[in-house]
């Protein structure tokens, strides 16, 4: 399975963008006919390092040598030549255009008077032949086809210019289980025909399922490489997250738990909420003054859910349920009049109006509520104001500085201003402390434990184990874009518990699963879990 | 376990129905087009009943004739618009163009110096857009849009009055009628140079757009422009090669259209644009991009053609109202677009 | 201490939007005064009490540019754009002529309130026509505006059949030729006008949301902003105030021209709204900083007539300056000057992710 030279070798990687440093002295190597996972949580470096070896990104400094040779890629035409290609999440093929040419873009077959259709679209069915796709008509447009059928013709236009490196980032996100095992068939074949194959995905059963080796980064450093077998999942969370077992064990909930009565009435109640492609059929339920935290991986639907209970996402199948009384929340605008706020975890893209005042971007939320034409007065403007940006510690606590002039923590705590400020009685943070410095950290953390104790339903989104402990009342565990336990803390409760509900899930959830899937488990599965307790893992979740 | 979705994936050659039904349903242009022939059509079967002498040579041949330029910039717009951009400019620089090169005729330019100038001219004023464009990252409307000012205020600069061409001048000969069929009296099919020079360009613009890599781009880019940047298309290559083909082709327009007229000024071409992005949207160019045949731009400017045809035979419409029926027919067509592309969204 | 004050005031004086178009008019004018030294000379008609001269005159024509350039303001700050405003003014124009012919009181201040109520009405009703394009049926503004730019003149031309009508009635032609004190009346109630809209702007929460979808219509979204009763707004507005400049256009002359009464204006909004500091791709805007530009753009009208130059070119001179400005405001030439070097070879669209999701 493995050769002796590796067909591609990235030594001491460094990229840096202002104010950040992406990926710091980083190695990797890919070999031929071998499945290898990149792993990673957010922030990893994962996205980086592809798009280094795809040409998207200029290295600073460091080496990319591909079948030996070094080599430094101006564009994404130079990785394509070199052999490198890459297969997108989101389907980068264009859909206005044929499913042939789609295959073939860029590589069309010219005749005497400019490019031979028939003979272009025979050598499309050849590449997709080596995917088992040979059926298809590829006249027909690309958008007939499913996403998951898109994904695989997107691969074939890889087999298309003889791909030697195929990079797969993220492929099975928007797959279900049927579609991801003929996904993983597909590339068993291209693996034994000696491609290499590059996975990045952060569906654990999917790695240990379908890859020989991994390699893990965090924070933009390189962790590690090893054989999945060698491996298994307590390990592989840890190195994640960076934190060894027992330092795991050791972090516990502080939290006092407020006693509460069992028949208290839920203020918000989802009920089999689902959205297609990013949240599975749950069931949640919020107390007033409760403090519910999600945790899972990155990907596990955390941010989905809670954009569902806000009004940032339609739900396709489900109630929800405010104070006992069915509705249905249309918009943010909507949720907010129903005294829901929502804190997005891209407070750049989503979150702050970067070119307006600390003011401005603190009372916007009210006024929005009242409409253009009743503006606050300034003297309740001030007010509210002042409050936050004294109760927050903002700083600099200047309201007419313009808030994209303030580090990141600041700007959340203005953020965290804003929704406060509407006096919400259920208020989602979805991510509150990413990206900001440790005091701005726990200056919000001190806030939502007040808000709590206040009597405000606060529903905390983290990929910070250690974080949710230590503010939940209750956590609800998250995988795979379903809700798959629930822990009512206390002391005693240690992230370790989180970790083992996410690590033990995949074997249960998988044996019910399997029900329709016809055919038996592919034989390298065994090998590689041999060791571990877990057993009878399948590509399938 | 099955990997596509309802549409059954069969490897035999589907009959002649069944692609038809296929086109239509994955393509946003097919049934505009088709409309398009169907509206050109029965307009030209309301018009002989209505008015009569419509269904006969001169009647077509003076269509083809007095739209030839029309075509052109027709055929311009939709290699902009299938791009996802837009170009408002194609007016101004027919304005500049052809004062321009009337000037450097009477000024004793050998005329295809001049030809070959003002084409040059608006090729320079669509690089110009496509710079702006790609590197600057300017909208298209709001770089064509800067383009149609200064096109229009450099013709200004140049003239004000009417500049007449010698009448000596070779350049006159593109629009020399040549008659094909005698028919009785003044009915006869004749055809210009222009014309064929008009029919040439759509058969290169066909050529380009269906069988080059730079046209398949071309669509790509409508498509998805994050996406063609990641297969390795030459995608900003491309984008300023549409502005400059487009400038190109109204500089060509200008020559066809200073031919006929013999003479060139300043306000010449005020308000084609909307014609020629009228012309496109009826011929089934999506505006918004990624869908459009050359094919039924040219369908879009005869219907455009016969419309004024017909209106001036009625003479109960007065010929003010044009403009008005010419932006409605426009804003129903994309009105259509838009109802089509939301439904698939 | 002094001279780090004085410094820093002048910093923040040059920072304000309008102050480049302040100094681009005192340039013009010392150009004129160039050629002729008695250029900015103003004196009192003795018939009648009015301020005549050339910065008089300056005054008066700004007047309607003033409006379209307010309303373009608005519109531009929430990423659209207008290009209907010429077109309406004709509109308004033709309806204030055929309206005056037809009912032929000379001289009833009725009638000519009458008059400019309905050109206000139906300008009103053809923005909202706008307003409902992009804001409910999504259509990308410049095309929505496009086609009424185009067919907007036609519309005045059937509404008088073609002819440049013209009318009589004193209390309508005082408004665009009339003195109050001596000042031109247009004047006055162009200023009062930007007055009452910036008052309404900044006094209503209404120039902030529309800074809000302007700069990032995502988070405003999520703040819960409502957005299509602002595009409503702000497409209504620009149609009402091209409706003014129209009614101030037309009324100097008591005549409108079907081809030439705001041809190409809707250049002089944009351009007046760039020079006020405002960004074409949406977010803040200056109604001072458009002022100033709309004032700017009068003084190099007049300039370039004044310097013997052909008017007919002058659009040519300000797509220049468009482009010119385009070309600082965007990002490639903003970088360049802040001497960032980028690693990044693909578009921006990748950059918004890897910092999301790296």
């Amino acid at each position: 399975m493995t050769e002796e030279l590796p067909i591609v070798q990235m030594q001491g990687i460094s990229i840096e963008f202002p104010g950040v440093k992406a990926l710091d002295n980083v190695d990797f190597r890919l070999f031929q006919g071998e499945v290898h996972a990149l792993m990673g949580e957010n922030g990893a470096g994962k996205s980086t390092l592809i798009k280094a070896l795809t040409g998207v990104y200029r290295i600073d400094s460091g080496s990319i040598a591909v079948v030996g040779q070094e080599r430094s890629f101006t564009g994404t035409g130079d990785a394509q030549d070199a052999g490198i290609s890459t297969v997108y999440q989101e389907v980068n093929l264009a859909p206005n255009l044929s499913i042939g040419e789609n295959v073939m873009l860029g590589h069309e077959i010219h005749g005497l008077f400019g490019i031979n259709w028939r003979a272009t679209h025979r050598a499309a069915t050849e590449a997709l032949a080596r995917l088992g796709l040979e059926h298809l008509d590829t006249h027909k447009p690309l958008s007939t086809l499913s996403i998951a059928v898109q994904q695989l013709v997107a691969i074939s236009r890889a087999m298309a210019i003889k791909a030697k490196v195929l990079i797969l980032d993220e492929p099975t996100s928007s797959l279900d289980a049927a579609e991801v095992e003929g996904l993983f068939a597909i590339m068993r074949s291209l693996r034994d025909q000696g491609v290499a194959i590059l996975f990045v995905s952060h569906f654990l059963d999917q790695i240990y399922a379908i890859s020989d080796r991994l390699t893990v980064l965090r924070n933009g450093q390189y962790e590690g490489e090893y054989l999945t077998r060698d491996l298994d999942r307590h390990a592989l969370i840890s190195k994640m997250i960076g934190k060894d077992l027992d330092a795991l064990k050791s972090l516990g909930g502080n939290r006092r738990t407020s006693p509460r009565t069992a028949d208290e009435a839920p203020l918000l109640s989802a009920s089999g909420i689902a959205r297609r492609g990013s949240v599975e059929a749950t069931d949640i339920d919020i107390r007033p003054g409760e403090v519910v935290g999600f945790a899972g991986l990155l990907g596990s639907g955390r941010t989905e859910l809670a954009r569902l209970l806000y009004g940032a996402d339609r739900p396709d199948e489900g109630t929800i349920s405010l104070k006992g009384r069915r509705t249905e929340i249309k918009s943010p605008a909507d949720g907010l009049a129903k005294r829901i706020a929502f804190s997005t975890e891209n407070r750049r893209d989503e979150g702050i109006i970067g070119d307006l005042t600390v003011r401005e971007n603190i009372i916007l939320a009210v006024q929005a509520e009242r409409g253009w034409a009743r503006p606050i007065p300034r003297r309740e403007q001030d007010a509210i104001v002042e409050k936050y940006i004294s109760a927050l510690n903002v700083r600099p606590a200047d309201p007419n500085r313009m808030i994209r002039n303030l580090s990141g923590g600041n700007q959340q705590k203005v953020l965290l201003g804003r929704w406060l400020a509407t006096e919400p009685e259920l208020l989602i943070l979805d991510e509150p402390t990413r990206g900001i410095d440790v005091g701005a950290k726990a200056e919000i953390q001190e806030a939502v434990a007040e808000l709590a104790e206040g009597g405000v339903a606060v529903v905390f989104v983290s990929s910070e184990l250690e974080e949710v402990v230590r503010l939940s009342e209750r956590i609800v565990v998250l995988k795979d874009h379903r809700k798959i336990g629930e822990i009512q803390n206390g002391p005693g409760v240690t992230a370790q518990e989180i970790v083992d509900i996410i690590a033990a899930h995949g074997t249960d959830a998988a044996a019910d699963d399997l029900g329709d899937v016809e055919g038996a488990l592919p034989d390298t599965i065994a090998e590689t879990t041999a060791e571990s307790d877990m057993t009878a893992e399948q590509g399938a979740r | 376990m099955s990997l596509t979705t309802e549409t059954p994936a069969v490897a035999e050659v589907p009959g002649p129905v069944d692609r038809i039904r296929r086109l239509i349903t994955a393509n946003p242009s097919v049934l505009p087009t088709i409309a398009s022939v169907v509206i050109f059509v029965g307009m030209i079967v309301y018009g002989e009943t209505a008015y009569g002498r419509i269904v006969q040579y001169s009647t077509l041949s003076n269509l083809l004739i007095n739209n030839a330029h029309l075509i052109v910039l027709a055929v311009a717009l939709t290699f902009v618009i299938v791009t996802g951009g837009i170009d408002l400019s194609v007016g101004s620089i027919i304005a500049f163009s052809s004062v321009a090169g009337v000037m450097l005729a009477n000024a004793g330019w050998h005329p295809l110096l001049v030809i070959v100038a003002m084409i040059g001219f608006g090729a320079l004023f669509g690089l110009v857009s496509g710079i702006l464009i790609r590197y600057f990252n300017v909208q298209p409307f709001i770089a064509t849009l800067a383009m149609m000012f200064l096109g229009r205020g450099l013709a200004s600069l140049l003239s004000t009055k009417p500049e007449r061409l010698p009448e000596e001048s070779p350049i006159r000969w593109i629009s020399d009628k040549i008659k094909i069929v005698d028919g009785p009296k003044v009915n006869d099919l004749t055809i210009t140079p222009a014309v064929m020079i008009a029919v040439l360009v759509v058969l290169a613009a066909f050529f380009v757009l269906h069988r080059t890599r730079t046209g398949r781009t071309v669509y790509a880019i409508g498509g998805s422009e994050s996406s063609a940047l990641l297969m390795g298309l030459p995608v900003h290559r491309t984008k300023v090669l549409v502005y400059v083909i487009s400038g190109a082709l109204s500089g060509l327009a200008a020559v066809l259209y200073t031919s006929r007229l013999g003479t060139a000024q300043n306000i010449t071409g005020i308000g084609w644009e909307l014609d020629a992005i009228a012309a496109a949207v009826i011929g089934g160019t999506v505006l918004t991009g990624a869908y459009g045949y050359v094919l039924g731009s040219v369908v879009g400017a005869l219907v455009l053609g016969l419309m004024n045809v017909l209106i001036t035979r009625d003479g109960g419409i007065p010929p003010e109202m044009t403009t008005i029926i010419t932006g409605g027919i426009l804003l129903v067509f994309v009105l259509l677009q838009r109802a089509v592309t939301r439904k698939k969204e | 201490m002094n001279a780090a004050t004085t410094t820093s005031a002048w910093r923040d004086l040059i920072r304000k939007p309008f102050f480049w178009g302040i100094v681009a008019i005192v340039a013009l004018l010392a150009l004129n005064v160039l050629k002729d030294p008695g250029y900015l000379a103003i004196s009192i008609n003795p018939n009648n009490g009015n301020l005549v001269g050339n910065l008089i005159d300056i005054l008066r024509q700004a007047a309607p540019i003033m409006m379209i350039a307010i309303g373009m303001s608005l519109v531009i700050a929430t990423a659209g754009i207008d290009l209907s405003v010429g077109s309406l003014m004709a509109v308004s124009g033709a309806v204030s002529m055929e309206f005056l012919k037809n009912v032929g009181d000379s001289s009833s201040a009725g009638v000519a309130l009458a008059a400019v109520g309905l050109s206000l009405l139906i300008t009103g009703i053809l923005g909202a026509v706008n307003g409902v394009l992009v804001a409910y049926v999504g259509l990308q503004p410049f095309i929505a505006t496009l086609v009424l730019m185009l067919a907007g003149r036609g519309v005045a031309k059937v509404i008088t059949g073609g002819q440049n009508t013209a009318a009589t009635n004193d209390p309508y032609r005082w408004i665009a030729n009339g003195y109050v004190i001596g000042v031109p009346v247009v004047f006055i109630l162009a200023l009062g006008i930007v007055l009452a809209v910036g008052w309404v702007v900044r006094r209503s929460a209404l120039g902030l949301m529309i800074e809000a979808i302007g700069i990032n219509p995502k988070a405003s979204r999520m703040a819960g902003i409502k957005p299509r009763g602002l595009l409503m707004t702000a497409y209504i507005l620009s149609g009402v105030l091209a409706g003014v400049a129209g009614i101030m256009s037309v009324g100097s002359v008591m005549t409108v021209d079907i081809s030439r009464t705001g041809y190409q204006l809707e250049l002089d909004a944009i351009l007046a709204v760039v020079i006020g500091g405002a960004s074409l791709m949406g977010g803040k805007f200056s109604l001072s900083g458009a002022f100033v530009g709309a004032l700017l753009i009068a003084t190099l009208d007049k300039t370039v007539l004044y310097l013997g130059v052909s008017s007919s070119a002058t659009p040519a001179f300000k797509a220049i300056v468009i482009i010119l400005i385009c070309l600082l405001q965007s990002e490639r030439v903003r970088a360049w000057f802040q001497g960032r070097r980028k690693t990044i070879i693909a578009p921006r669209v990748e950059t918004a992710k890897e910092e999301v999701t790296a």
